[in-house]
């Protein structure tokens, strides 16, 4: 949908611009409105039905001194920060070794790639039985003989994250590398001659010359990820359901069940608002970078 | 011929909806009964129901009332109610009957004279509200039993223990048999439920009430409580290798003799039941973990939304009549290992648990229990609590205890 819209030319392409005013309206309707709504709901006590008797900042000043929300935030950090950048770090090398022209390529691509197929559900389960210490790897290795061996994340507070990280790593790394491979692609067959003539390492070439020219790629894949990372939430109820204890609970987790489970709406909505926040956090200075600064060139 | 049968057709389907209604009304029933034991006690309803010319919809919902209740409660404030609902009746559905949404079964309640045969009399005031009737309770399911394995028990060598102090004490035997002593499933309210339980029995009545009725933070803070959290810690320890989410694999393992005992409701013993197991023979059964014999009057009830169909309401009030009907309550609490609801009513059939139990209930030793006395909310960041302290053997007695008081401080 191109929206190259001139200010004094209101009336270009009206048919275009009536045939998008149901979506502009969602957009607004929807979108903001529901936000806006969320945001005002979050400074009341509203318990079961939403109510507008405002309590001010009570339901943040209870979120954060609530020890399941502050291990939210710390496994969504430890989440985040590592799905980042192994996601990417993977699905680029990846993408890097298929590029080497080599033999079942369209195979090995298939293969990457089919655990993206899966929903969240089914692959947490899938791993939830492959990390399961009974059945699952633990039990293969010590079913070989090596009595001693231990692999049971999904069991221990300390490591739990990580074992949704392998499996959110499985499902989503595949999509990164095609992401990539398709920008790899796009990248002319002379650069590489040139820099072979000047006589650069490989290596050095996809350092400094490849991967800065694949920025476009590399921001359409950190937006993905980014936006998979704030919203994770049915892998972890289809792996652990945030166990054991409290150990894997996740942001989005926390809105769901106390707005539901403990019939406190306004809980949930200040959790929800505080998730919106650190979304636009971090959306507002990019989109000011990326787009703002157009002029320039 | 053609138009024949398309004329046939016609008929049929314009004379479906008007024939339909007047011989038998559907009548959609939410509830979260789907364990084996539960599943065969809801079709003792759903049988009940069918024979007075209704039909039942079963509307079951898998994975406990935790899942279930906020698909109920957003079926019901989002405008599309079934004709009835299962609740723990309590709290739970409070906010729904003061918006109005819930239908008032007062009339019905004095023209079937409900006061004088649902026994104990708090289980109806579970229902009632600002002097209204809302809900029909169906059973008493009481919290405070301890389920053991005598064939775990015997592998162990040690006798089947009498006491909570004693089944303490018989966990390293347990242990170095190779069995998990005590089975606590990972769901957070079976943690939470569990020590509900060992507040009543080590702390007693009293400290119950105290901490959940008065919410009094400075008790719960107390040297009284901290007895009780010094017996969840043992329990804590005894649980540690429990590797399994759902209550009723829970009491599989205790079942099948790979775990000692369970602290769980009296709803397991529909478990044992479908297994084939006898009371007293295959497993023994301690109210009050053998220290505080009490029951609490919490239990199921079924609420009714307001419908506008006449037909609908109609079959809702022969619902309610079914529900309560004496031949019913025998038959559907027997599978379901619950306690009946009218005190008017013969259980020869009852197992030596049950028994247990109606003796309890006839000396009146009965109690509130949480769901009564506490808010959704409050029983949510509880679960919280103990799940974590459960899961986190590094987290200190002293810690949960400071957290606990700071929830009862604030608990509604």
């Amino acid at each position: 949908m191109s929206k190259s819209e001139r200010p004094n030319q209101l009336f270009r392409n009206l048919n275009a611009k009536v045939a998008s005013i149901p979506m502009v309206l969602t957009a607004l309707v929807i979108f903001v409105g529901g936000s806006a709504w969320t945001v005002l709901y979050s400074f009341t006590n509203s318990k079961l039905l939403p109510r507008l008797n405002f309590v001010g900042l009570d339901q943040y000043y209870r979120l954060w001194s609530t020890p399941r929300w502050l291990v939210s935030i710390e496994n969504l950090l430890v989440y985040g920060v590592l799905s980042l950048v192994f996601s990417l770090v993977i699905g680029f090398i990846l993408a890097a070794l298929l590029d080497q022209k080599i033999r079942f390529e369209d195979t090995f691509r298939t293969i990457f790639l089919y655990p993206f197929a899966l929903s969240f559900i089914v692959t947490g389960l899938v791993w939830q039985w492959l990390l399961n210490p009974e059945f699952g790897i633990q039990g293969v290795v010590r079913g070989l003989g090596w009595e001693s061996f231990s692999f049971d994340p999904l069991y221990n507070s300390d490591i739990v994250i990580y074992g949704i990280l392998i499996a959110a790593l499985w499902q989503g790394t595949g999509l990164i590398m095609c992401l990539m491979l398709a920008g790899l692609r796009g990248i002319d067959e002379d650069i590489w001659k040139a820099a072979r003539v000047d006589g650069i390492p490989t290596l050095k070439t996809y350092l400094f010359i490849i991967i800065p020219m694949m920025r476009p790629v590399f921001i359409t894949a950190l937006v993905i990820i980014a936006a998979g990372i704030v919203k994770v939430y049915d892998l972890v109820v289809a792996q652990t359901s945030g166990g054991p204890g409290i150990a894997s609970e996740v942001p989005a987790k926390y809105v769901y069940d106390y707005m539901f489970f403990a019939q406190n709406l306004g809980q949930g909505f200040a959790a929800s608002t505080m998730m919106l926040l650190s979304v636009v956090v971090v959306i507002v200075p990019w989109a000011y970078l990326e787009f703002g600064g157009k002029k320039r060139g | 011929m053609r138009y024949q049968i398309m004329t046939a057709a016609l008929a049929v389907t314009t004379a479906l909806p008007f024939a339909g209604p007047a011989a038998a009304t559907d009548l959609e029933v939410t509830h979260w009964w789907t364990s084996g034991g539960e599943a065969a006690a809801v079709a003792e309803f759903a049988k009940a129901f069918d024979e007075t010319g209704n039909h039942w919809v079963d509307g079951a919902i898998a994975g406990s009332g935790g899942t279930a209740r906020p698909i109920m409660i957003s079926r019901i404030t989002g405008g599309d109610p079934m004709g009835a609902t299962q609740f723990n009746h309590g709290r739970q559905a409070e906010e729904l009957v003061q918006a109005g949404l819930m239908r008032d079964l007062t009339e019905l309640a004095t023209r079937d004279k409900w006061a004088e045969i649902v026994q104990p009399k708090s289980l109806l005031d579970g229902c009632t509200l600002d002097g209204k009737i809302y809900c029909v309770p169906v059973n008493i399911h009481s919290w405070q039993w301890l389920w053991l394995s005598n064939a775990a028990f015997e592998k162990a060598g040690v006798p089947v223990p009498k006491n909570w102090n004693e089944y303490v004490a018989a966990a390293p035997a347990l242990e170095k048999a190779g069995i998990i002593p005590l089975a606590v499933g990972g769901q957070p309210w079976q943690s939470s439920g569990a020590f509900d339980v060992l507040l009543t029995a080590v702390g007693g009545t009293d400290a119950f009430l105290k901490v959940y009725r008065d919410k009094d933070a400075e008790f719960a803070a107390g040297p009284e409580v901290a007895k009780v959290f010094k017996a969840a810690d043992d329990a804590r320890k005894m649980a540690k290798n429990t590797n399994v989410q759902d209550w009723n694999q829970a009491t599989n393992l205790v079942i099948s003799g790979k775990a000692g005992g369970q602290i769980m409701g009296d709803w397991a013993q529909g478990e044992f039941q479908v297994a084939g197991q006898t009371a007293g023979k295959d497993y023994t059964c301690l109210p009050g973990l053998g220290l505080n014999e009490v029951i609490a009057t919490g239990g199921d009830a079924f609420y009714f939304p307001l419908l506008q169909d006449a037909e609908k309401s109609k079959a809702q009030e022969a619902l309610a009549e079914t529900l309560l009907d004496p031949k019913t309550q025998v038959a559907f609490n027997l599978k379901k290992g619950s306690l009946p609801v009218r005190g008017d009513i013969d259980l020869k059939a009852a197992n030596d648990c049950m028994k247990k139990g109606l003796d309890i209930l006839a000396k009146g030793s009965v109690m509130p229990w949480t769901d009564q006395l506490l808010s959704q909310d409050t029983q949510k960041q509880k679960e919280d609590l103990f799940s974590e302290f459960f899961a986190k053997p590094d987290m200190t007695v002293e810690e949960a205890q400071k957290r606990f008081a700071d929830i009862v401080a604030s608990a509604d």
